[in-house]
């Protein structure tokens, strides 16, 4: 298992020589990798279809207790097969999408990182490794709809989905973690769905929002959805597989993973239905207003979405089973749609559904496949989306406390829309007159028609014996969503019943809608004045407003003036020192001079004196001359009170510090006071309350004693351990030998610094 | 840079180098036991052939100086950093302490071990630290 | 004496502050040496002073005799006051270089990120 997750990371990093050594069949070559994982997950099939469901644990860094463990059961197996089966034919179809592109391997390398990033997700079993899994899945995705990085579009809106998922996932790590808490510190999930009591956590609804705040991002829930359709400046291939199986589904896969533990939440409920309906509207209308073949299906992608967070908010037996259904059923038209897209794309040079016509001639194969795979996401008999859709019917009228009125409205609506567009999506392109494209149409080659044609006939396989998928897969993730056991039967044919009345009334309507498409794409370019206020407006004005934030505070704080900084760093060592101090320290601090030596106070005076004449001195020499004095009177204080190492260390760099500043102080100019008589009041203000704040802190803390003092042990240690009578060398270079050795590297460095700046002074000169 | 013309600061300076150095390399040996150490007899020595470049020139300095001292100091880093080394073959922590006590005939018992290795790559990293330092910039001033 | 001491930490911390709040780098550099002086110092002074009890063993002894300073506060000390050395030496050539690229000495006028 463990390797299953990985091997995608080790030939994330063949990936690139491997595509420039084998060239043309690098994409059949790859997609073994996929398609051997795919075989490796099917051979779980037989034994969670039994209803196992099984922890795999690597112990990862035993002394902490952590552990990489993966857990399978029929969601994550479900997850599994999506993603290495789909992969298999993406990879496959990105040879011949992107035949020949200079940065094709830097393509595959970062694919299959997604990829596996995406598996570790899925079957991760620890909520902190599939965080990081999530986070993976936001990043490697941010390289792939950026990778055409030329492109300022491409970036910006890289840029944008990278911003809106990572600012979900930090509030899912912040949910997470709370979940862990509210589950008595359980970081499984296999825990935190057995944990008992999860409501009673007072801070419950704080931690069901975070999630959510991750899992809508992550799945482009409204109103977070408009970074999905702009994610298609990604190469299709990656479209292709973001809005299948991978990458959006990761945010329906959580909210399904937790289902079990929330379900009872009427907070949940209400959530995930109001916003799942919402968003499934919206994607069906967006989709509607759109001529571009890859934004109707991004847009019918967000319209999937909102069904499947519904579906799993409404939660009720048949909802769960819909979900499940319909989230193969999705996959699986989904990803053949938009590899047809990018065959058409790639063939004609356009995206435009409106400049296309008449190409079923010349592209037979990729028609007949368009209209199989747009059936089954119109939901027509005999395909699986059909199955699907009746299910989510049936479900959406099952709705408790007043929804099912509400979420079954939305759901027809919806459906109409999405007849139209399937329509729009499988016949305009090929029916009709012939339009002149950019390009001259030829069928697209068979890397790029393998993974629609099978994934098309899948959709309509399992819509004819539906007991396949049934058995094998969705009842085991059923029964993993909804936490309990239950047999799933799916069939085409259900009698006459309320859905099949919706599903009638969806398809006429939507046919009536497809034969006036054109006047209502007249319709809403009347209505472009939405475009103003939409999310992704909310999203820019909140960009703009951070950069201005930015702007603001780099003007006050950081604004190049060196004293300004020095005056906010040490006001606040003041203020916050200060503090603290006066409002802990009761006693009287007691001033003992009585114990000075007269030899004692000279030095001490003698210091002071130097420190004061050289702040106030005109003159270089006196000042260096001054600091002489100061130096060698604190060797003399370090002598006088038992530190004679200290001593001897002080006057040797004293005198090495008086050759450097001869070396390099008087190369610069003379002093002269550039500030006014008030700023040097200010500061000598400024600079005696730090000082007045050092004498005080010494005063305070002279007594206190707070623990044991280790130099006790050390001093013991330092004969019989240590060999030495020196304590303070036996210190330095045995008991903290490993700090000291950070130190000589902090000399080193400082050294080799100050040479290479010396040095390439020299090179600037000689050059 | 060629140093002060002072007839009586050089030959002071050639009398003063020898005892110096031999001066730093006791406060190195002896440091474990007295004041001294690596850090002290580093300075020292530095102190010393700091005078010298003033006294006579940086090239005298680098000419008395058996090394480089940009080497030094990398040899100094790579010194001490092996002697933490043999520890870890004793099954030990890193820098764990290891004595070896040696019986010399006419000094008597002399202790090797690991600290005194590494103090010798202190005192090497601090000569060639300063050295590297001072002499960068007297020759800049050409 | 720790209380005449105190008084002799704050005293060369506020010149080292009024030294580096000015605006000639040859007096930002005085203050620095003069910052890191009296950081030494302060941690010296708050280890507690004693007088004439160096941590040093006699020969054939376990312990120092009478009592002794704690040494472990003179081990950072004594790194620090070297590390002090080469920071300084780094700082001084720093802005000596800044110094020749610029031409100017006065720190307000050395403001923007491209001179």
């Amino acid at each position: 298992m463990l390797l299953a997750v990985l091997s995608g990371f080790i030939l994330c990093a063949l990936a690139p020589w491997l595509t420039r050594s084998f060239g043309e069949r690098a994409g059949w070559l790859l997609a073994l990798l996929p398609a051997a994982l795919f075989v490796y997950f099917l051979t779980w099939v037989p034994a969670i279809a039994d209803g196992e469901s099984v922890i795999i644990t690597y112990p990862w860094i035993p002394g902490l207790d952590v552990n990489l463990s993966f857990l399978v059961d029929g969601l994550s197996l479900l997850f599994a097969l999506l993603i290495s089966g789909i992969g298999t034919f993406i990879i496959i179809y990105a040879g011949g999408y992107l035949h020949g592109h200079e940065y094709l391997p830097r393509f595959y390398a970062i694919m299959f990182a997604f990829m596996a990033s995406m598996l570790g997700l899925v079957v991760s079993d620890n909520i902190i490794t599939l965080f990081v899994f999530w986070e993976l899945t936001s990043i490697t995705s941010y390289m792939l709809i950026g990778f055409n990085h030329e492109d300022k579009n491409a970036r910006w809106y890289a840029l944008q989905g990278l911003i809106v998922t990572v600012a979900g996932g930090l509030a899912l790590l912040a949910g997470l973690v709370m979940l862990a808490v509210a589950a008595g510190g359980e970081y499984t999930l296999s825990g935190i769905l057995a944990a008992e009591d999860m409501h009673a956590a007072p801070f419950f609804t704080g931690m069901l929002l975070a999630i959510l705040f991750g899992t809508f991002t992550k799945s482009a829930q409204v109103p977070f959805h408009f970074w999905l359709p702009n994610a298609m400046a990604a190469p299709t291939p990656v479209s292709a597989f973001l809005h299948s199986a991978t990458m959006v589904k990761a945010g329906v896969y959580l909210m399904a993973r937790l289902n079990p533990a929330m379900a009872e939440s009427d907070l949940w409920f209400y959530m995930l239905g109001i916003f799942g309906a919402l968003t499934m509207l919206t994607g069906s209308v967006m989709a509607l207003r759109s001529t571009g073949v890859k934004a109707i299906l991004a847009y019918t992608t967000i319209m999937a979405l909102g069904t499947l967070t519904m579906l799993i908010g409404i939660g009720t037996e048949g909802a769960i089973i819909a979900a499940m259904t319909f989230l193969l059923a999705h996959a699986l038209y989904k990803a053949a749609l938009f590899m047809l897209a990018g065959a058409l794309d790639h063939e004609t040079g356009t995206k435009d559904v409106t400049k296309m016509g008449g190409l079923r001639h010349v592209m037979p194969i990729t028609f007949i496949a368009a209209c199989v795979a747009a059936l089954s996401l119109a939901g027509l008999p005999p395909l699986f989306g059909f199955i699907a859709k009746e299910l989510m019917f049936e479900a959406t009228l099952g709705a408790r406390g007043g929804m099912a009125v509400f979420t079954a409205t939305l759901a027809v609506l919806s459906a109409i829309m999405i007849v139209a567009m399937a329509a729009v999506f499988a016949l305009r392109p090929f029916t009709g007159a012939r339009k002149e494209t950019p390009k001259t149409p030829h069928e697209a080659p068979p890397s790029m028609l393998a993974g629609p044609v099978v994934l098309a006939g899948l959709s309509l396989i399992f819509g004819l014996a539906g007991f396949i998928p049934a058995m094998a897969i969705v009842q085991p993730a059923v029964a993993a969503v909804f936490g309990a056991e239950l047999s799933v039967e799916l069939y085409l044919w259900h009698g006459i019943n309320a859905p099949l009345m919706m599903s009638i009334l969806a398809v006429i309507l939507g046919l009536v809608l497809f034969w006036k498409w054109d006047t209502v794409l007249d319709g809403f370019k009347r209505l472009t004045f939405i475009d103003r206020f939409g999310a992704e407006r909310g999203y820019e004005r909140f960009m703009d407003a951070i950069v201005w934030v930015a702007e603001w505070q780099t003007r006050i704080l950081q604004n190049g003036y060196m004293s300004n900084y020095l005056l906010v760093i040490v006001l606040t060592i003041v203020g916050l020192t200060g503090w603290t101090l006066l409002g802990h320290t009761d006693t009287p601090m007691p001033l003992a001079l009585a114990d000075v030596n007269l030899y004692e106070a000279v030095v001490a005076a003698l210091v002071v004196a130097g420190a004061v004449f050289a702040s106030v001195t005109r003159s270089r020499l006196g000042a260096v001359a001054t600091l002489g004095i100061v130096g060698f009177g604190i060797a003399l204080i370090y002598v006088l009170f038992s530190a004679p190492d200290l001593g001897t260390t002080q006057i040797m760099v004293e005198t090495l510090t008086v050759i450097l500043l001869v070396l390099v102080l008087f190369r610069l100019p003379e002093f002269i006071n550039y500030s006014s008589a008030g700023t040097r009041v200010r500061d000598a203000a400024v600079a005696l309350s730090l000082g007045g704040l050092m004498t005080l802190l010494i005063l305070a803390v002279n007594d206190a004693t707070v623990a044991e003092p280790i130099s006790d042990t050390l001093v013991a240690w330092s004969e019989p351990e240590g060999h030495g009578r020196n304590i303070v060398n036996v210190i330095l270079v045995d008991f903290r030998a490993l700090d000291t050795l950070g130190e000589i590297f902090v000399i080193g460095l400082a050294a080799i610094g100050v040479y290479a700046m010396i040095r390439f002074r020299a090179e600037d000169k000689a050059q | 840079m060629t140093g002060m013309d002072s007839l009586i600061l050089r030959t002071a300076t050639r009398f003063m180098m020898p005892l110096l150095l031999l001066f730093s390399l006791f406060v190195l040996l002896r440091g474990h036991d007295e004041p001294g150490g690596g850090f002290i007899a580093g300075l020292v020595a530095a102190v010393a052939f700091s005078l010298y470049a003033f006294a006579f020139d940086t090239r005298g300095a680098r000419d008395i100086m058996w090394m480089e001292p940009r080497m030094m100091l990398g040899a100094g880093l790579f010194i001490a950093t092996l002697s933490g080394i043999p520890a870890i073959f004793q099954g030990r922590a890193f820098f764990a302490a290891i004595w070896w006590p040696v019986e010399v005939p006419v000094l008597g018992e002399i202790k090797l071990s690991t600290p005194l290795v590494f103090d010798i790559g202190v005192y090497m990293v601090v000569i060639g630290s300063v050295m590297a330092i001072v002499l960068a910039l007297a020759e800049a001033e050409d | 004496m720790e209380t005449l001491m105190a008084f002799v930490v704050g005293a060369l911390f506020a010149a080292s502050i009024y030294m580096m709040l000015r605006r000639s780098l040859v007096k930002l550099v005085i203050g620095l040496i003069l910052l890191s002086n009296s950081a030494n110092l302060l941690i010296f002074t708050v280890s507690g002073l004693e007088r004439g009890l160096p941590p040093l063993i006699a020969p054939g002894e376990t312990l120092p005799a009478g009592g002794w300073a704690d040494p472990l506060p003179q081990a950072l000390i004594l790194t620090a006051i070297v590390i002090g050395f080469g920071v300084l030496a780094f700082a001084v050539v720093l802005i000596h270089r800044a110094y020749q690229v610029v031409k100017e000495d006065d720190l307000d006028k050395m403001r923007s990120t491209d001179t």
